[in-house]
């Protein structure tokens, strides 16, 4: 659990560094140790698409946007309180539903009953798949994975779309 | 409710609420949308955490072992990973055109601009 | 970047290795952690590796832009056209048990080829993405 306190920390230094390039090196520093505390909770999947995704294309292209924006400096903070008070109030609200959570690795918690004894006791001899995680996102949850893959098609036309190079000499719409 | 039991649960609540403190009290919109990273990773560590079972081992079926962590949030992060990258990549085109239109990306400069815009037509 | 030999060295050692491992990833994603989403995210990876050390205009000539806009909507359409061959073949939309001589086998060669269609994609759009933005080049008459 020391992996989540270094989270907590770094995340405090996103909040109060100004200097935006310090900040996106953070961010990937971030995503690194997202990556490590999802391998202690065992998901490896998880683990690899978030070190490759959120550590590696997400810090290029923040680093491409900082690039195109020039890089400035954060302005300084005005001193404001609200904001801090909101997000305290609804921190406390949070922490508060918590309690009635279950507690960690509790065998007996609702997450791990429905459903999932059938998956994990079927992905093998139904789809010939020993990875239960692909099996689930490929063969029985396929919908959302087409929806997903829709996603990221759209967001590929949507950066086409917005970043498109005019002409010389045809005036901004 | 003991430490180590909610210790997870509370470090999680923790990074919601310093994603959603960038969000709504940072004026640059490069680090508004970092502060939306944030705030999308502790969401995923809040499906993960409770799936983990102490004892057992990834969700990739062996002879050898008979317990297994929840393979069903990996499932659903895994998609909301990357629909959170899909996101990232059209917020930060926005913010490339409103800086070549307005000239800055803080949020208050914009506003001014869009203000004395529209006092002046 | 391309005048210095150890970057140059290093890159051009790695490149191979990265283009290889993401192909393992891809079609080892049956028998541990991996997939379509990780292996066109590590495909995209080294090709903006080999981009930002040699130049864009030498990744330009490699991976050229029609084949990446081309890779982005075929990888969607090789994910529908699974669906629709399980329609054709007698079931509903993306069953895939009909897709082979008996159940097990049509579900390997489902899950197969809708992996594909996913790395596809997001291997052409992350790189699509790249380009867009390291090909804008700043306006330098903007205040």
């Amino acid at each position: 659990m020391t992996l989540l306190t270094m989270m907590a920390a770094l995340t405090i230094a996103i909040v109060v560094q100004r200097n935006l390039f310090a900040v996106v090196v953070f961010s990937s520093m971030y995503s690194f140790l997202m990556a490590t505390a999802l391998v202690a909770l065992d998901a490896v999947d998880v683990a690899m698409t978030e070190a490759s995704v959120g550590a590696g294309m997400s810090t290029v292209l923040l680093l491409g946007a900082l690039y195109l924006t020039r890089g400035d400096e954060v302005k300084p903070l005005r001193r404001s309180l609200l904001p801090l008070l909101v997000a305290t109030v609804i921190g406390a609200a949070l922490v508060y539903g918590t309690l009635g959570l279950p507690a960690f690795s509790d065998p007996q918690a609702a997450i791990h009953t429905h459903v999932v004894p059938r998956y994990l006791g079927a992905a093998l001899r139904e789809t010939g798949v020993p990875n239960v995680v692909t099996a689930v996102l490929a063969s029985y949850r396929g919908y959302d994975t087409l929806g997903e893959t829709v996603v990221v098609f759209t967001a590929g036309a949507g950066v086409i779309a917005l970043l498109r190079r005019r002409r010389r000499g045809e005036p901004h719409r | 409710m003991t430490l180590a039991g909610h210790y997870s649960y509370w470090v999680t609540m923790f990074l919601m609420i310093s994603g959603l403190y960038i969000v709504i009290a940072r004026g640059n919109l490069v680090k508004k949308l970092i502060g939306l990273g944030i705030f999308q990773t502790s969401v995923y560590l809040l499906y993960i955490a409770p799936g983990k079972l102490i004892g057992g081992t990834a969700p990739i079926v062996a002879a050898s072992f008979s317990t297994y962590s929840n393979p069903l949030p990996h499932v659903l992060i895994l998609t909301a990973i990357v629909v959170g990258v899909a996101t990232l990549a059209l917020g930060l085109a926005i913010v490339v055109r409103i800086r070549e239109a307005y000239g800055s990306i803080e949020e208050d400069e914009i506003l001014e601009k869009d203000q004395a815009g529209e006092d002046g037509r | 970047m391309i005048r210095d030999l150890v970057l140059r060295v290093i890159a051009k050692l790695l490149i191979p290795f990265v283009l290889l491992f993401a192909l393992y990833v891809q079609f080892h994603g049956d028998f541990g952690p991996g997939g379509g989403f990780q292996a066109g995210v590590i495909t995209a990876a080294a090709v903006i590796f080999y981009a930002i050390i040699f130049g864009l205009p030498a990744a330009r000539r490699f991976a050229p832009d029609w084949i990446i806009e081309s890779m982005v909507s075929a990888g969607v359409l090789i994910f529908g056209g699974v669906g629709v061959l399980g329609i054709v073949l007698g079931g509903n939309y993306l069953d895939y048990f009909v897709l082979a001589h008996d159940t097990v086998h049509g579900q390997e060669r489902g899950i197969f080829w809708v992996e594909v269609g996913v790395a596809v994609t997001v291997s052409g759009v992350m790189l699509k993405i790249f380009y867009m933005f390291a090909g804008r080049r700043r306006d330098l008459d903007q205040a």
